[in-house]
């Protein structure tokens, strides 16, 4: 078991590798996009401190938007995906193997990139730290959620839009409680509720995710 | 198999169904009118004007309603939804997309309602009120249901699709509704505090339950009337389609 999904990790992060180009133009749109509230709401600090959670976590909802479409569509477009489909082993698993590749590449990124551009926000270095650990907590949960909508809008025209439509809604909790604990550390209040709560999001997202997400495969290669 | 069985699941396919829907919609249409005129002549005519809120509270009689049927609505279409996959009914599809246009609707209207109750009684049209934003995100849902299936050609694989899609849905929307009313307990304090009150005079209590069935039964006569022209859409190439539709022409074509 252990063994398949480590195979689709690996599989997937070495196809990551060669196009490097992919993961680094996500990186750079959730630099610009987080960059470019400053210019639009003013640079005065205190308004910049108090902005700056909500802003990098919709900038990370929004950048692992883009990479979602990739997660399935080049292995449906190869044919691998309807290989990998009638394989004996359970298709979830795989699934979850490469909701954990798409999360290396993806999610993890965002979180040791965000304490960069939360010093351009003023962000003291504990809210910092905080902010890093919630994208860190609960970005795993976005690859897992983000999973079921890119399954069910493969090959669908207009999926990436689709996409969105589907699958922000379902995000809000995760943007609540981790924009919410960095605005606690920022106010003096503890992060710890609304860490536990993050990790809970993702514990259930990672784990539940794959089964809709494996029937909905099925439905899109049927 | 026993015969009750059979008889179970003979209204499942769309050829033995689309009479009967045909024949249930004017009952549900003279009920919703029933219902909807007793119901706002108590809501107009009969209840008090209330204390504290003078006239302008009346929009309850529609506002309430509909934003239960929004949410029912919801819960109804992931039903079906989860009957079509589990037994693979055309018709529970058919329900499901049948019932969506009419929750989103009902949900654009509790939210419109919403506004205009808000306006003279807070002083603004929205605020980020947890019941607000959370029918603001079921109405997202709904969207995206409809969304999804419009954009699937095949009728077999949109029903399928939108069927996870509704299941999903309903399992998050317990979890989106507490993490927005705990974001909102944080945010905002005490500043808003919703105060239906508790000791609702009788008669506005009657008038608002009798709006409710009135949305029921309009939302019953109109998903019949909508899954029956599905079902002609997609059956199209069916034999009782043809002789259905020809005798629908049949008056037309003879005169």
């Amino acid at each position: 078991m252990l063994k398949l999904v480590h195979a689709i990790i690996s599989r997937d992060l070495r196809l990551a590798m060669r196009r490097r180009a992919d993961i680094v133009s996500a990186l750079f749109f959730f630099i610009i996009v987080v960059s470019l509230f400053p210019l639009g709401v003013g640079p005065e600090p205190e308004l910049l401190r108090k902005l700056a959670p909500g802003v990098l976590w919709v900038a990370a909802l929004l950048a692992t938007m883009l990479s979602l479409p990739r997660l399935f569509a080049d292995d449906h477009r190869d044919g691998t995906l309807e290989q990998l489909a009638l394989a004996p082993q359970p298709l979830g698993l795989i699934v979850l193997g490469k909701v954990v590749a798409h999360w290396l590449v993806s999610g993890l990124p965002l979180a040791l990139l965000a304490p960069v551009l939360g010093l351009q926000f003023d962000l003291s270095s504990d809210a910092l730290w905080v902010l890093s650990s919630t994208l860190l907590i609960g970005t795993p949960a976005l690859s897992g959620i983000g999973a079921i909508g890119a399954a069910l809008t493969l090959g669908v025209r207009g999926g990436g839009v689709l996409l969105s439509l589907l699958v922000l809604p379902l995000y809000i909790p995760v943007l609540i409680f981790g924009a919410g604990a960095v605005d606690a550390t920022v106010t003096g209040l503890g992060a710890q509720a609304h860490l536990s709560l993050l990790g809970a999001l993702t514990l259930g997202g990672v784990f539940f995710a794959p089964w809709p997400t494996a029937a909905a495969l099925r439905i899109a290669l049927d | 198999m026993s015969n009750k069985q059979i008889n179970w699941f003979k209204f499942a396919s769309p050829q033995a169904f689309y009479p009967l829907a045909g024949r249930m919609i004017p009952w549900f249409w003279g009920l919703a009118a029933v219902f909807g005129i007793a119901g706002l002549y108590i809501g107009f005519l009969v209840a008090p004007t209330d204390a504290q809120q003078g006239e302008g509270y009346r929009i309850i009689f529609l506002h309430v309603p509909a934003s239960w049927m929004s949410m029912f609505i919801y819960l109804v279409m992931a039903f079906w939804a989860g009957l079509g996959l589990a037994f693979n009914f055309r018709l529970s599809g058919m329900m499901a997309s049948a019932l969506a246009p009419t929750g989103a609707l009902f949900a654009f209207l509790s939210l419109w309602t919403g506004a205009l109750w808000g306006k003279p009684m807070w002083g603004a049209w929205w605020v980020w009120d947890a019941r607000l934003t959370s029918e603001l995100i079921l109405l997202f849902l709904y969207v995206g249901f409809i969304a999804l299936q419009s954009a699937i050609d095949d009728p077999r694989r949109a029903d399928k699709a939108g069927a996870i899609l509704a299941l999903v849905g309903v399992v998050n929307v317990p979890i989106i509704y507490f993490s927005v009313k705990w974001w909102n307990t944080l945010h905002q304090g005490s500043s808003v505090s919703l105060t239906k009150s508790p000791s609702m005079a009788m008669t506005m209590l009657w008038g608002m339950l009798l709006c409710a069935l009135a949305c029921w039964m309009y939302a019953i006569a109109v998903a019949l009337m909508r899954v029956r022209t599905i079902m002609l859409e997609r059956e199209r190439h069916t034999d009782w389609v043809r002789a259905e539709l020809r005798e629908l022409c049949e008056p037309a074509g003879g005169e």
